[in-house]
């Protein structure tokens, strides 16, 4: 059994279309015979290429949002386009800021229930069954929806791998939003890149990650050393964002960016299930922590008891010496 | 300035987790201000504080008439609560206990700010701040990681995959708070004392109107089929610092070839 027609939420930055999109258009090639993106913003003619060669027959896109947050326009401009008619099986959203804003508005609109945070999608005859991580990922919970569709799940990042397909160019399709009455209105003034030169978060082979045992926040430059010797993305906890040391595109976690590397280098990090749930995935852990019992020491490939304060200027100088 | 904040009041997430046989969480054992919510209320009292005059009010949803979460963000300052607690309430979904908080905000006269968590520490479905927003016909932003008012203006820093946007809103708004968005205060002696006398409304879903059959697991639209332990991932070697653990680190990464 095959979904007849599938919608997905094209996300892009400055051009480059996000890898949540293609993880998503890759998933629902397989559940779909018709795949589509919907996309809030101006550029869709420049993303058309990358979302077609990714399995999109066409884009349906709002045109320049005015600075306007993504959710009210999007999500008002499906619901009318649905409620006249046109409508997929199945809507398809990274559970991401703006995902998020479009799903939970559009499931108010269509009367929908949503399904979020999930790792893999099925189908078992007609019907969708998702798998979503819950206690830190020690239980999966399968849900499958007994309203009508359209059906609207969100999946988590690095759930589904890309892959290109070779496809022509997405046909641009223009997305009419309706008057948004009094949910628009929240418009951006200003936008601030504050990624880390070097390789990509959610993309490196190696990522290192610094957590509150590093003490203050002037330490965090030994994960900032080692990551480049490594060639690798520095990450953190949520306790050093939350605490202002580094900005929050660095958190992994539940709640930040999900991270599958060759290698994690987890530095003073206890190990909360909010952190885990975005790095165990990893293909290798390596963890160093004073205290024996952290949590963290159950997923390690390798585990150091020990300070960071001596282990990382330790391991620094010696791979320094290695060239 | 009239602030209303909605709170959760979740198992206590230190404890190991657990679900009933209809799959629903386990929430027998003392139930607690879940930690993501501090920081709404937090922000409600420092903008209210701010303004000069206005409250902030308190809304929660739980089945089973819980309040000692609820008593906690009371003693941070918080003037009432209105607790939505009704056994027809178990196995809701995010979109029906966005219709539940929707009906007990409509109650709150002049509310000027809806604020919310990000997602909930035990479910983070993550999408009740904009089911809510537009249940209430209200603009919102979330992920915010700084918030201000400025007149009828909010200033808001709004989280994003690559670093943040400056977002402006004009009130009546919701906006959902990270955590670290403010240091939230210990409730003092004299909060807690106070904490005790201050009025929690408690209603049902009928009260507010709703049909029993669009929440809980009736309204839910969506059934849970199966639950299973993922596969555990097995812990390695273990060694403890003797002066010469970063050697063991550099053999370990030469030999999955990383360096």
């Amino acid at each position: 059994m095959a979904l007849s027609r599938i919608w997905v939420h094209a996300e892009a930055l400055e051009g480059k279309v996000a890898t949540i999109t293609l993880e998503l258009l890759a998933k629902a090639r397989e559940l779909g015979d018709t795949v589509e993106a919907f996309y809030g913003g101006a550029d869709a003619d420049a993303i058309a290429a990358t979302l077609g060669a990714h399995g999109a027959s066409k884009v349906f896109a709002t045109g320049d949002l005015a600075g306007a947050l993504q959710g009210p326009p999007v999500a008002s401009a499906l619901a009318a386009k649905i409620e006249g008619g046109d409508a997929p099986d199945l809507i398809l959203f990274g559970t991401t800021p703006d995902g998020r804003d479009i799903a939970g508005r559009l499931s108010v609109k269509l009367d929908r229930s949503l399904l979020t945070n999930n790792t893999d999608i099925a189908l078992d005859g007609d019907n969708i069954v998702v798998t979503a991580p819950i206690f830190g990922g020690t239980t999966m919970v399968q849900t499958t929806f007994t309203g009508p569709g359209p059906h609207l799940v969100l999946a988590r990042p690095k759930s589904f791998v890309a892959e290109e397909t070779g496809g022509g160019a997405a046909a641009v399709e223009a997305l009419a939003v309706p008057d948004l009455g009094s949910t628009g209105g929240a418009t951006v003034t200003n936008r601030h890149i504050e990624e880390a030169t070097g390789p990509k978060l959610d993309e490196a082979a190696v990522v290192v990650s610094g957590g509150r045992g590093l003490g203050e926040a002037g330490n965090y430059q030994l994960i900032e050393d080692l990551a480049k010797l490594l060639k690798a993305a520095p990450g953190a906890s949520r306790a050093i964002v939350d605490a202002g040391w580094v900005p929050y595109s660095y958190q992994v976690g539940q709640t930040g960016k999900v991270v599958k590397p060759t290698v994690y280098i987890a530095a003073g990090i206890s190990g909360a299930t909010q952190h885990l749930v975005g790095m165990k995935g990893s293909k290798n852990i390596i963890a160093i922590n004073k205290d024996e019992e952290a949590p963290i020491f159950g997923v390690a490939d390798l585990g150091i008891v020990g300070d960071v304060h001596k282990v990382l200027p330790k391991l620094i100088e010696a791979l320094k010496a290695r060239g | 300035m009239n602030v209303v904040v909605t709170v959760k009041q979740i198992p206590d997430p230190a404890e190991p987790g657990a679900l009933d046989p209809d799959n629903t969480l386990k929430r027998d054992g003392k139930l607690i201000l879940d930690e993501a919510d501090s920081y709404g209320v937090e922000v409600g009292l420092q903008l209210v504080d701010k303004a000069g005059s206005g409250e902030v009010t308190l809304v929660s949803v739980a089945p089973n008439g819980e309040v000692s979460g609820l008593r906690t963000a009371l003693a941070m300052g918080a003037a009432k609560a209105i607790l939505v607690s009704d056994e027809a309430i178990a196995g809701s979904s995010s979109l029906s206990t966005a219709k539940i908080l929707a009906a007990a905000i409509k109650r709150v006269e002049g509310a000027d700010l809806v604020l919310t968590a990000v997602e909930a520490s035990d479910g983070y479905t993550g999408t009740v701040a904009a089911q809510l927003a537009e249940l209430l016909g209200l603009p919102s932003v979330t992920f915010a990681k700084h918030i201000e008012v400025d007149g009828s203006t909010v200033k808001v820093q709004r989280q994003t995959e690559g670093g943040y946007d400056e977002v402006e809103v004009a009130l009546p708004a919701l906006v959902s708070v990270t955590a670290g968005v403010v240091e939230p205060r210990y409730p003092s002696f004299k909060g807690i004392m106070a904490a005790k006398s201050k009025p929690v409304d408690q209603l049902t879903v009928a009260d507010l109107g709703l049909d029993a059959g669009q929440v809980g697991w009736a309204g839910a639209g969506q059934q849970i089929t199966g639950a299973t332990p993922a596969e555990e991932r097995a812990a390695g070697e273990k060694i403890v610092d003797e002066g010469d653990a970063h050697e063991k680190i550099v053999a370990f990464l030469d030999q999955l070839k990383v360096i």
